[in-house]
């Protein structure tokens, strides 16, 4: 086996390091946090590919290169007026300096059930894109993430892009964060919410997503259901709390207890009333 | 074991070529090989910022960063802020206005407010509380700071502190 610490410039030279059994690194703060800074024996940086970087939007969807950092991807127009919910959970994650080091492709393949990215963009129905020396194929990134640290990556794939259909401005988005601190609090309760209305106010389609509250996002089809046709009012949102409380099924941690995450989940839907 | 690669930079406006083996943390590189010492080592994994540097322009912690990561890369430490005879501002600010007790903290705060001021000059109190939110202090209880910092900006735009 090999050994040391590559940064290729391109992707034919990062597929023999993969197929050698490189360790790929993008920002590390995941990887060499949770080593406390001893690196892999043998480490891809994936830093230096041009190609994991960009925001841009071609035919109606949005490409977000997995190797922007949660900083650039909140410096981006695109992503600020167009993504908002997405842009409220970059600028809550981690510290700006952890922003300025973190991409998105790495709070991905982390898979944590809290990672800030992902309940946006489980709201978004947000795409992966994964690149091989075969080529790229697109996956759903709610069939990606299969559990806690678990995702369906190949042997010598990588995650490439996300893409994304952004919804129409006229479309709510919400992103809410409960933490025990504001700095470097990994989440207790997250919601992520992304609701198209008539012009009357009644509600045609919503999709919910929780963080930290199961082994990985979780949507809420029940109360996704039981929104649509109805106004975004308090009485409403207090009944689709309720269905959100029963649809999770939370764990006790250190963090907050099962009981306390199924109270505030239900509660940060209410934030959404006019 | 990794071989040893040469890694070339430059480190406060100076060029370096060194040596050593490319799964190091640039922290280490830094403190031992090099005997830049401003930077410190809090926590070691990310939580503290007693480690930062700037790295092309970008505030960096050097306990996550590995060595073969700075190939080409442009480096600056506190040191590389401002020199004893002249300080950066926001270092006279920092001793002007007793921000700095232990100074453990110090250089990582001194690198978050300099990347700070350098992207937005007149910066308020919350941007300010914010831009130091990954930098741990036990002492000071961060008004000290905030002050210090908004004194700097005021000076970098001339105005009296
Ligand atoms: C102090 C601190 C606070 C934090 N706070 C938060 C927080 O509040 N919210 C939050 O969500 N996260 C938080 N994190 C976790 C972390 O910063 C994020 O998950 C970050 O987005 C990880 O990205 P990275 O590029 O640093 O990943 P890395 O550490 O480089 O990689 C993480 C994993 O993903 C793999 N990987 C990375 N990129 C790719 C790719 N493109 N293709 C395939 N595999 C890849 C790596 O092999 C590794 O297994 C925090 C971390 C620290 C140190
Ligand atoms: S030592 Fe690097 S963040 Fe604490
Ligand atoms: S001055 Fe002591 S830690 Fe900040």
């Amino acid at each position: 086996m090999s050994a040391g610490v590559f940064c290729p410039s391109s992707l034919d030279e990062l597929w023999p390091l993969l197929e050698d059994g490189a360790t790929v690194m993008a920002g590390g703060t995941d990887l060499l946090a949770r080593r406390r800074g001893k690196a892999p024996d043998f480490v891809a940086c994936l830093e230096r590919l041009g190609g994991l970087y960009g925001v841009s939007e071609d035919a109606g969807l949005i490409r977000l290169g997995a190797c922007e950092t949660h900083t650039r991807l909140l410096q981006s127009p695109l992503v600020r007026e167009r993504l908002p919910a997405l842009a409220s959970a970059l600028s809550v994650l981690g510290s700006p300096l952890v922003r300025n080091m973190g991409t998105l492709g790495g709070n991905i393949v982390t898979a944590s059930p809290a990672g800030d990215t992902l309940a946006p963009l489980y709201a978004l129905d947000a795409q992966v894109e994964l690149a091989s020396k075969q080529g790229k194929r697109r996956i759903p990134l709610a069939g990606f993430i299969t559990g806690p640290g678990r995702v369906e990556l190949q042997p010598g794939e990588i995650v490439s892009a996300v893409i994304v259909s952004p919804p129409d401005a006229s479309a709510l988005q919400h992103f809410e964060k409960v933490g025990r601190r504001k700095a470097l609090a990994i989440s207790v309760v997250s919601l992520a919410a992304v609701i198209r209305m008539e012009s009357g106010g009644v509600v045609t389609d919503a999709r919910l997503a929780l963080g930290s509250v199961g082994p990985t996002i979780v949507r809420c089809p029940g109360a996704e259901a039981l929104l649509a046709g109805r106004r975004l009012e308090r009485e409403t949102l207090l009944a689709v709390g309720q269905l959100i409380r029963e649809e999770i099924a939370p764990i006790d941690d250190l963090r907050a207890s099962a009981a306390y995450r199924r109270d505030v989940a239900g509660n940060l839907l209410l934030r959404l009333a006019p | 074991m990794s071989t040893d690669i040469t890694v070339t930079f430059t480190l406060n406006e100076a060029r370096v070529s060194i040596e050593t083996s490319p799964g190091r943390r640039v922290l280490d590189l830094l403190r031992g090989d090099l005997g830049l010492t401003a930077a410190k080592e809090g926590c070691g994994s990310g939580e503290c910022g007693a480690c930062s540097i700037l790295v092309d322009g970008v505030a960096k912690l050097s306990c996550l960063m590995l060595v073969a990561q700075l190939e080409g890369r442009e480096v600056v430490t506190a040191e590389g802020l401002g020199t004893v005879e002249h300080p950066h501002p926001i270092q006279q600010a920092f001793a002007q206005h007793g921000a700095v007790q232990c100074g453990y903290c110090t250089p990582g705060m001194t690198i978050a407010s300099a990347e700070l001021l350098a992207r937005t000059s007149s910066p308020d109190r919350a941007q300010v509380r914010e831009a130091i939110s990954g930098n741990l202090c036990r002492c000071t209880g961060y008004v000290k700071i905030v002050d210090a910092v908004m004194a700097a900006a005021g000076a970098a735009r001339g105005e009296d502190s």
